[in-house]
Order: C-alpha cells, then sequence, then structure tokens
C-alpha cells in the first residue's frame, strides 16, 4: 500500500445494552482502505457488518449503543468530531446506500426533490440549479426519460429504479468514499447484475472508494479489490481478492468458498455449508468465536487469535493454524468432490 | 392532484344527497310516527295540523314530500319552528353559526399548536423523565370531561377568584360578537376555547408521540441522515411530515364533528349561543324541525371536513392521489 490511507479504523467496538445483557455486535475491527479501493465486506448475517459502516458514519442513533475506537478519514477522527462537523462529512464525502430501496426514499417527496435536498445541505446553489443536477445524476445512474422522472414520486419507480436513484442521490457531491450496505439483496438477479456494473462504472468515474457489504461472495470476486471476512463482531481475514480466493487461511473464509459453485472446477455433488449457527453475541465462547464450528479446531484455539499476517505482507488472518498445515484441509473443504472418489 | 379534488367534490355531492334522503327517511317515515305531530310541537290545534300537512306535502307521493322539505331547508329557507312561535330555523341555525365557528377555529389552533409541542418535544426528549411526564399530563388531559373542566373553570373564574388580578378580566358567561366588540369576543372565548382543547391536547399529542416513534425507524430517515442534513431538518422535513399523516386526518374528523354541533357541551357550560346551543334546546323541546335541521348541517360540515382532509392527505401522501 501506498500513500495516507483514505480511511483507517482502528480496534472499533459497539456494543449495545439490551434487557438481555451487552450484545458486542463489533468487537475490534481494524482495516483500512486507499483512496479508489474497492472493500468487499462479507460474512454471515449478524457479524456486524452493517454496524461498523453505520458505525463509521455515526449513523447508529440507539441511546443504548457504546463506541470505542478510531476511524481515521483523512486523517481526522471521525468519532470525535462534533455533530455538525460530522454533519458536514456525512453525504458530501462520505455516502452510504442501503439494502432495501422500496423503504429508503422519503415517500412524500419528489425523488428530484430529494436528490437536490442533499446537495442544497452541502453547497451555496440555488434550487433550479440543484434540481438540474439532479436530472444529470439521474442519466448518469440510467434512469429513461430523467426530465420527466425526476418529479416523479418513489412509489412511481421499481425497486431496481429506486436503487439508482439511491446511488444517483449518495453520488450527489462526489463523494470519497461510497459505503453500499447489500445494495443488491433486495432485487432480482438481473437487476442485481446491472447495479453492481452500475457502481463499478460510476466507481471509474467518480474516482470514489466503495466498501462493499455483501453475503455473496461470487459479488466480492466480481467487483472487490480487497477483502475483509467478518465472523461474530470480528475480522478473521483480510487480504487482497487472489489472496482470500486463491490462497484462504481461515477455516470459515473455506467455508464461505466452499458455498458457491464455480464453473471452472469440476462440478460438485453438493455445496457445501458450514454447519452450526453463529454464536450468541451476548456471550461469545473463550477463544476463537469460530471454533465450536470448525472441523479444524485444535489446543490453541481455547486462546483468542490475533488478527496478523502470517501469509504474506498484506495478508492477514485469525486462525492459530500454521500456514504449511493448511493447505491440504483446505482443499478438502473448498472442493471436497476432488478428494472423494468419483461416483 | 387536480382530478383527485374534482373526483372527490363529486363524490362529497353524492354523500351529502344521500345524508338528506336517510335524514329525511328516518324523521318522515319511521313507522308508528306521526311526522305532523312531531313537527307540530306540544297541544297542536286541528287547524295547525292541517296547514302543516298541506305545507310539507305530506298527502302527495314521497319524492315531492322529499323535494318540499329540501326546498324549505336549502331554497326558501321557511322552516319553522311551531314549538317555538314559528321562528324561522335556518336564518336561526346561521345566527348561531359565527359563535360555535369562533369557538372551534381558536380551539383547534390551540390544540394544534400545543399538541405538537408536546409531541414533538415528548419524542424528542425520549429517554429522559420529561417524556413520561408529558405523556401522564396529557392523558389527564383526556381523562377530564369538558363539561366538569368547563364547571370547575367557571366556578375559578367567575367567582371564587374572579375578584383577584388573576381573572378579573373575564366577561360574564355569553358570547360577543367579533365585529361588535372584538376584545370582549378574544376576552370572552379564551376559558372556553382552553376547555375545549384540553382533551384534543391529550389525544393528539398521544398519537403525535406514537406516530413519531414510528416514523424514527423507518428506513428513509436513516437516508435522510446518511444526507447530512441537520438534526432539525431531519425532525421537521422527514419525521414530522410523514408522522402528521394521521394527525391531520383526525384533525379533520374532530373539527367537522365540532363545528356541526359537537361542541354543545362547552357551549351550553359558558352559555355560548351556537349550534350545538340551538341543538341542545331543540332536543330538550323535541323541536323536530329544528333537530332536522341541525342535524343535516352537522352532516355537512362533517361530510365537508372529512373531504378536506382527503384532499389534503393526497397532498401529504402522494401515494393517495392514485387510489
Ligand atoms: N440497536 C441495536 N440493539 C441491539 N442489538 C443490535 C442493534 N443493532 C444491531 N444489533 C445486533 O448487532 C449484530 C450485528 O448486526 P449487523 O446488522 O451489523 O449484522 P450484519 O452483518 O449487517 O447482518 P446482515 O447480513 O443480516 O445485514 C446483530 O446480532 C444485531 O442483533
Ligand atoms: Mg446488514
Amino acid at each position: 500500500m501506498t500513500g495516507e490511507p483514505l480511511l483507517a479504523v482502528r480496534d472499533l467496538k459497539v456494543s449495545f445494552r439490551t434487557e438481555d445483557g451487552l450484545v458486542k455486535a463489533v468487537d475490534g475491527v481494524s482495516f483500512t482502505l486507499s483512496p479508489g479501493e474497492t472493500l468487499g465486506i462479507v460474512g454471515e448475517s449478524g457479524s456486524g457488518k452493517s454496524v461498523t459502516m453505520m458505525s463509521v458514519m455515526r449513523l447508529i442513533v440507539d441511546p443504548n449503543a457504546r463506541f470505542e475506537g478510531e476511524v481515521f478519514y483523512k486523517g481526522r477522527d471521525l468519532m470525535k468530531l462534533s455533530r455538525e462537523d460530522m454533519r458536514e462529512v456525512r453525504g458530501s464525502e462520505l455516502a452510504m446506500i442501503f439494502q432495501d430501496p422500496m423503504t429508503s426514499l422519503n415517500p412524500v417527496y419528489r425523488v428530484g426533490w430529494q436528490i437536490a435536498e442533499q446537495i442544497r445541505a452541502h453547497e451555496r446553489i440555488s434550487r433550479r440549479a440543484a434540481h438540474a443536477r439532479a436530472i444529470e445524476l439521474l442519466t448518469a445512474v440510467g434512469i429513461p426519460h430523467p426530465a420527466e422522472r425526476v418529479d416523479d414520486y418513489p412509489h412511481q419507480f421499481s425497486g431496481g429504479m429506486r436503487q439508482r436513484v439511491m446511488i444517483a442521490m449518495a453520488l450527489s457531491c462526489s463523494p470519497d468514499l461510497l459505503i453500499a450496505d447489500e445494495p443488491t439483496t433486495a432485487l432480482d438477479v438481473t437487476i442485481q447484475a446491472q447495479i453492481l456494473n452500475l457502481i463499478k462504472k460510476l466507481k471509474e468515474d467518480f474516482g470514489s472508494a466503495v466498501v462493499l457489504i455483501t453475503h455473496d461472495m461470487g459479488v466480492v470476486a466480481d467487483i472487490a479489490d480487497r477483502v475483509a471476512v467478518m465472523y461474530a463482531g470480528r475480522m478473521v481475514e483480510q487480504g487482497s481478492k487472489q489472496d482470500l480466493f486463491y490462497d484462504p487461511q481461515h477455516p470459515y473464509t473455506w467455508g464461505l468458498l466452499g458455498s458457491i459453485a464455480r464453473l471452472d472446477r469440476p462440478k460438485p455433488r453438493r455445496l457445501t455449508a458450514i454447519p452450526g449457527l453463529p454464536p450468541s453475541l451476548l456471550r461469545l465462547p473463550e477463544g476463537c468465536a469460530f471454533g465450536d464450528r470448525c472441523p479444524q479446531r485444535f489446543d490453541a484455539c481455547a486462546q483468542v487469535p490475533e488478527l496478523t499476517a502470517k501469509a504474506g505482507s498484506d495478508h492477514l488472518d485469525a486462525c492459530h493454524l500454521a500456514p504449511g498445515d493448511k493447505r491440504e484441509r483446505r482443499e478438502r473443504t473448498i472442493h471436497p468432490e476432488l478428494t472423494e472418489e468419483p461416483a | 392532484m387536480l382530478t383527485f379534488i374534482v373526483r372527490r367534490g363529486l363524490w362529497t355531492v353524492l354523500v351529502m344527497f344521500a345524508i338528506t334522503v336517510l335524514v329525511f327517511v328516518i324523521f318522515f317515515k319511521t313507522p308508528g310516527i306521526d311526522p305532523v305531530r312531531q313537527i307540530a310541537g306540544r297541544n297542536p290545534s286541528p287547524l295547525v295540523l292541517a296547514e302543516i300537512r298541506h305545507q310539507f306535502g305530506l298527502d302527495r307521493p314521497f319524492p315531492v314530500q322529499y323535494a318540499l322539505m329540501m326546498k324549505k331547508l336549502f331554497i326558501t329557507r321557511d322552516l319553522v319552528s311551531y314549538s317555538n312561535q314559528g321562528t324561522l330555523v335556518i336564518p336561526e341555525i346561521f345566527a348561531a353559526a359565527p359563535a360555535t365557528l369562533s369557538l372551534v377555529f381558536g380551539a383547534a389552533i390551540i390544540w394544534v399548536v400545543v399538541a405538537i409541542a408536546m409531541g414533538v418535544g415528548a419524542a424528542v426528549l425520549r429517554g429522559t423523565v420529561l417524556d413520561p411526564l408529558l405523556m401522564i399530563l396529557a392523558l389527564i388531559g383526556i381523562s377530564m370531561p369538558v363539561f366538569w373542566l368547563g364547571q370547575v373553570a367557571n366556578l375559578i373564574t367567575q367567582s371564587r377568584f374572579h375578584d383577584t388580578f388573576l381573572f378579573s378580566w373575564v366577561p360574564p358567561l355569553g358570547y360577543t360578537s367579533l365585529t361588535q366588540n372584538p376584545v370582549r369576543w378574544f376576552e370572552g372565548l379564551v376559558i372556553p376555547w382552553i376547555v375545549l382543547s384540553v382533551l384534543y391536547i391529550g389525544l393528539y399529542a398521544r398519537v403525535l408521540r406514537a406516530n413519531l416513534i414510528e416514523v424514527q425507524n423507518e428506513d428513509f430517515i436513516r437516508t435522510a441522515r446518511a444526507k447530512g442534513l441537520t438534526e432539525r431538518r431531519v425532525l421537521l422535513r422527514h419525521t414530522l411530515r410523514n408522522s402528521m399523516i394521521t394527525f391531520v386526518s383526525l384533525f379533520g374528523l374532530d373539527f367537522g364533528v365540532l363545528v356541526g354541533g359537537g361542541a354543545l357541551l362547552t357551549e351550553v357550560v359558558f352559555g355560548i349561543h351556537g349550534v350545538g346551543f340551538l341543538t341542545y334546546q331543540s332536543l330538550t323541546n323535541l323541536d323536530l324541525p329544528v333537530i332536522m335541521a341541525t342535524v343535516v348541517y352537522g352532516a355537512f360540515f362533517i361530510v365537508l371536513a372529512n373531504t378536506l382532509v382527503d384532499i389534503t392527505y393526497a397532498w401529504l401522501d402522494p401515494r393517495v392521489r392514485l387510489a
């Protein structure tokens, strides 16, 4: 990595006080992001992906939430900014789009108005100029007849079109970082591909860095430069896409990779799913959080593993297994069909 | 939007027609009741009975009777109250309307402003002691009957403390018209306004708070924050705006009911001779023409208010316009 990172998250911890006790939703997450880079964050439901990135944006308003750690953006710790300074950063430098486009737009305002509202929150610009910008943005995200559609209400758009509107809005102030939280999960498969391609293209045009949250390894393979894998509020592996797909280090990552079908390999007889469920965030097990589900578990797993670079300078993982031990075990997990007797 | 208003307007006319037919049938066609005797009041002479029978066309077919009645109500406006020495009913209602409108308008302004302040205040202060405190206050407001509250207010401002500097400005009970003496009009209505609005303040503040809290959890509020809007703008332009939809529909209905005579108890307690007072009198005298006219008048206001609500609703929520 060269130069100053755009975003550096250090030891972020987020917990929620609940009736049942303290939920440690994010438990010491660190990562960095360079300008223009695309980071994919993957992990099962509930692993803390959304909470991590919402905390970066300081969008969690729950009074029961507790935050610790540092979030450096262009050298400033966002966690320490005043509300007003944070507001100025939000929407202009950091923008976020969400999972469900059906509910993410305000139903009572025209889409053009909603885009213009964001522009006018950050720039001194006339209503008319902001409206014209909204039309340009709708054109850029591929909405047909943007000059007319700009005055429609959200309910007059389909889900895919609404997500395009959300993207147009997010990009309206040319942010340096776009956070997309499962932007395609709620959409049809064909629309999913269109939206991902759109994000890829706009990322080039606008030069923004992107954090893409997903639980779909296929999406990550398509669009990410680097990948971070989360499990039970912690990061278990981090590295370039090549490292992660061709030399994955953590058994949890192996499980995730085993669950995608690949066309360049012999057709598997079955896709491996990871057996069991993630642990409760109220009572994390002693030691490695993945231990209870891990087929490779051994003595050392009673200690919490550190996220360190074992397999290369920019490839971090949190597993006690020695890199040399992993290769053969890994093949068996990811490609069981290769090690089994052909039927 | 325009087509919506036109469509809604036509619908209103239809509903009003249906209401007049229904009211007519209830008053004139209820089996076993002779409308002539009802209209004539107590101890009528045979001469009067015959006159009424002829005037209302009660010896002619049903549609003619209905048409005659409507003509009396809306065109010639010469419906007469027999139990009240031949007063013309319609002008009487129109004379009473300004008092009711003054009372209800003033109270409505108070209750909307205070309820919004309390509801928003409670929602914003959630997690502090002020929120439950405000809501208990609202609950107390809801549970105080208006006639009791009115009597207590009268007791305090008219007799007990009338001579102290606090309430010496309160004029005696009754209504002074705005054109006659604006200051007196205002002074005489302050206490009735407050008394009438208390119930609605409590109700609306609670409803609004619940709606605000519901809307606060919507995805589009998170989007509004992510856009970098100020908290104030998120609250007023996004949360409050979407929470007002229920508020407005409630308001229209309550307002219509009150203008239509529903402020009866307040009017009676404070001696304000408005439409509610008139209804109350006619009910105690069983004065059929007046009852009928006030019922039709009240129904009209409620339907009208309902129409305005629907139009406002469509303005507030674009999704309704297509339905
Ligand atoms: N306000 C809150 N109060 C209590 N617990 C919360 C709160 N917000 C999130 N959590 C908990 O934090 C954990 C992580 O949630 P998060 O939404 O980050 O998961 P995720 O990885 O984004 O999952 P998904 O793929 O389903 O979106 C969950 O177990 C959730 O129950
Ligand atoms: Mg999520």
